[in-house]
């Protein structure tokens, strides 16, 4: 990349400072406390499958079961261990039995703690065992066909019907696809349980569920056979369950997925406490497993006014960047989001747009950038919106943006299409294509529009950061600093499904990924 | 008179459209000639293929050129439509301060599972849509504005606790047909209650019209659009419009 943008290292370095101290000021706090969803994600990652009486998942029951008896506190992973060492069952078993009500957990006499330990350590080492084995599938699948070059066309299926999903995805990954999203039901982020199994209805999406993304991955592995390069597949990990559907996206084999530290607080109105605890676990998950995450930060400009809120969005980045940093999660996965949503009709939009890639692009340099298309001023007026994308993609190929979310012209209208598909491909492919080393062949002229406009908005995420280092990040989100949406710390949904990590308290999965336990 | 329309292109009356499509037939002679005969079968006539484009997987895809030939008679036509004055923020202030005397409530939300705010909050929200404000904005209104995927019951309650004059439901996700059973779901238990004539239901997303709205049991319907001095107009003419009655 040679595109290169004149801004102070020295202010990049202070708002990544500034970033670190912000998170530093609620990650105690979050590593005393435990979720209801970390514990299931832990009972799932057991190998816990299924469901028991009336659709309960397996994985609910047995946390319900630690949470009504007054044991959650000490961690699932303690219980399941005891149980299974003692009975000989498996966690699946295990949990079965939970289920059918003919074992109750904590009414077994405890082993000694070491050999609660060892067995905890022996269960926790099969799941990151399986998450390592699929990590090197991937890169080998990647060597054996080559990597993509970027940006990486990234296209969303969203029949309501995983089979469906399936032909619409495999069709797309033969048009040109190189990252395909299957999007969620829409209450799914508010389900505080995975459902199980394959579905085949949902609304404006297909739900997230073990077996739906075993389908698909084989669906999308069958397809990059045929084509000869490895298509990724994505999946979203936001909302109640974000620990568990991290888990289930690492056991799976999943490239990529929806990872934020704030947006199921701002746009799905979670509870702050709730989201800060879980986004850490999921995210420890996700860079064990080689996914990379993908932020959300493109949903501010959604609302607020893309040119005069992107300070917030780079401000998130930052802040984003640094919990993911704590969960041990190298840049190289750290996929921040922003997007391409000013207002048509502002005279040098595209320069501005351009100034703003460039600066998340020059503040994040390993960082694999996703960048989304224009929504906000999509009309329906589909030929406007075709040369609305084409912009996009000008951008996106000219500011070096990793992942493409590729925008289609009947966006505001329905879910694509197939030829609608085809003409959002064959766009983003043609202007790429057609300016594909853009970016060595230009300079940002010093003083200009693009630079002036970069540094203004660095400025302006400094005092931003400055302010939340200073006001705490809880109190920043009470205030409504990230997408004008005021979310006090106890409000929400899924507050009762935190609690303090009690004496003794088991999940072996922070030592195992953290400290780096050691490839087995 | 009669006033029959043809589409245009560069004649009148030469009745002039574009449409493309997808056909499940392999591109070749058999796909395009399916594909000009699908248009005469439309009472188009004289279709030009002027694109025909392999899909892969046995699709393919086709820009035509035909001349429509029946018109439509204008005269013959009836939309119904909101009726709502243009008045201004200032203007509706004034007349809210003047002739209601409190300021309007109003309660907003996007109903069951959907979760786009956008048009609720281009309405409600201080900034507004297009440097028109929102209803936030105004001296005149009192607005609570519940965000997304709000049950009808939750909306119905804190329509009885502030008392509001107005309710505006935003319905964006239409798959299945969602949104109807969400707002015919809401005008069921407004009449529960015995609220329905209490308050002015309105609502609003790209595919609702007014004639829809109507049909639904609202009092009315926007689409895309809409300003917010057009929501905020229409409340404030109908609560001085009952108050006259």
């Amino acid at each position: 990349m040679a595109l290169t943008l004149n801004i102070d290292p020295a202010r990049v370095a202070r708002a990544r400072e500034l970033a670190g101290r912000i998170v530093d000021q609620v990650q105690p706090f979050i590593e005393r406390h435990t979720t209801t969803a970390i514990e299931r994600a832990v009972v799932r990652l057991f190998g816990v499958e299924g469901k028991g009486p009336d659709e309960v998942p397996l994985a609910n029951l047995v946390v319900e079961s630690l949470q009504d008896g007054g044991g959650l506190d000490r961690g699932a992973a303690f219980w399941m261990a005891n149980a299974c060492r003692q009975t000989g069952r498996t966690p699946r078993q295990a949990a079965e039995a939970v289920a059918s009500g003919a074992l109750d957990l904590m009414a077994l006499p405890l082993l000694p703690e070491d050999e609660i330990r060892a067995e905890v350590e022996r269960l926790a080492r099969a799941a990151v065992d399986r998450i390592r084995q699929n990590r090197r599938t991937r890169e080998e699948l990647i060597a054996r066909y080559g990597e993509r070059p970027s940006p990486w066309l990234y296209l969303i299926v969203a029949t309501g019907n995983i089979h469906e999903d399936v032909v619409q995805a495999q069709n797309a990954a033969r048009q040109g696809a190189d990252v395909i999203a299957v999007i969620r039901s829409t209450a799914q982020s508010l389900l505080d349980y995975v459902p199980e199994g394959a579905t085949t209805e949902g609304f404006g999406g297909t739900y997230a569920t073990q077996e739906n993304f075993r389908i698909m991955r084989r669906a999308l592995d069958e397809v990059g056979a045929e084509l000869g390069r490895y298509v990724r597949l994505t999946n979203y990990a936001s909302g109640l369950c974000m620990p568990e559907i991290a888990a289930l996206g690492a056991l799976e084999r999943l490239d990529m997925m929806l990872s934020d530290s704030m947006y199921g607080i701002l746009f799905r109105d979670i509870n702050p406490q709730r989201t800060l605890i879980d986004q850490h676990f999921a995210r420890m998950i996700q860079a064990e497993a080689g996914i990379i995450i993908n932020t959300g930060e493109d949903n501010y400009l959604t609302t607020a006014d893309a040119y005069e809120a992107a300070h917030t969005v780079l401000a998130s980045q930052f802040i984003n960047e640094q919990f993911a940093h704590r969960s041990g999660m190298p840049d190289s996965q750290i996929g921040l989001g922003h997007a391409f949503e000013m207002d048509p009709s502002l005279e040098d939009g595209l320069l501005y747009e351009m100034a703003d890639a460039l600066l998340s692009r020059a503040c994040f340099p390993d960082a694999p950038l996703k960048y989304m298309p224009p929504t906000r001023f999509m009309t329906g007026d589909i030929f406007m919106g075709h040369v609305m994308d084409a912009m996009f993609n000008l951008t996106s190929v000219a500011t070096g943006q990793q992942i493409h979310l590729v925008g289609v012209l009947t966006e505001a209208i329905h879910t694509p299409y197939l030829h609608d598909r085809f003409l959002a491909l064959e766009n983003a492919r043609y202007v790429i294509n057609y300016a594909r080393h853009f970016t060595e062949e230009f300079q940002i002229r010093p003083g200009g529009r693009i630079e002036r406009r970069a540094n203004e908005v660095l400025e302006r995420t400094l005092a931003l950061l400055e302010r939340i280092a200073e006001s705490g990040l809880f109190q920043a989100i009470a205030d409504g600093v990230f997408a004008g949406i005021r979310r006090p710390r106890d409000g929400g949904k899924g507050l009762d499904g935190v609690l303090a990590k009690g004496e003794g308290y088991l999940n072996p999965f922070y030592d195992l990924c953290l400290k780096g336990g050691g490839e087995a | 008179m009669s006033r029959v329309v043809l589409p245009y292109g560069d004649t009148t009356g030469d009745g002039a459209v574009q449409l493309s499509f997808t056909l499940p037939v392999p591109a070749g002679g058999v796909a395009r000639e399916a594909a000009r005969q699908l248009c005469l079968k439309m009472n188009l006539e004289n279709p030009q293929v002027v694109a025909m484009r392999d899909l892969g997987g046995g699709y393919t895809f086709f820009v035509v050129y035909a001349k429509a030939t029946r018109g439509v008679d204008l005269d013959a036509i009836h939309v119904p439509e909101v009726s709502a004055p243009s008045w201004s923020m200032e203007e509706i202030d004034r007349l809210v301060a003047e002739r209601i005397g409190r300021p309007v409530r109003v309660v907003g939300a996007c109903t069951g599972t959907d979760a786009h705010t956008v048009g609720l909050d281009a309405i409600l929200n201080m900034k507004g849509y297009r440097g028109d404000y929102g209803l936030e904005r105004y001296q005149g209104f009192r607005v609570w504005n519940l965000g997304s995927q709000v049950p009808n019951e939750v909306l119905v309650a804190k329509a009885q606790e502030v008392g509001a004059d107005a309710i505006l439901v935003s319905q964006v996700v239409t798959q299945k047909n969602v949104h109807l059973s969400n707002l015919t779901g809401l005008v069921d238990l407004l009449e529960a209650e015995g609220m329905r004539e209490k308050v002015l239901l309105i609502a609003g997303g790209p595919r609702i019209t007014h004639e829809l709205a109507v049909e639904l049991g609202f009092d009315a319907g926007f689409g895309a659009g809409t300003l917010p001095s057009q929501v905020a107009a229409f409340i404030v003419q109908s609560l001085l419009e009952r108050r006259e009655r």
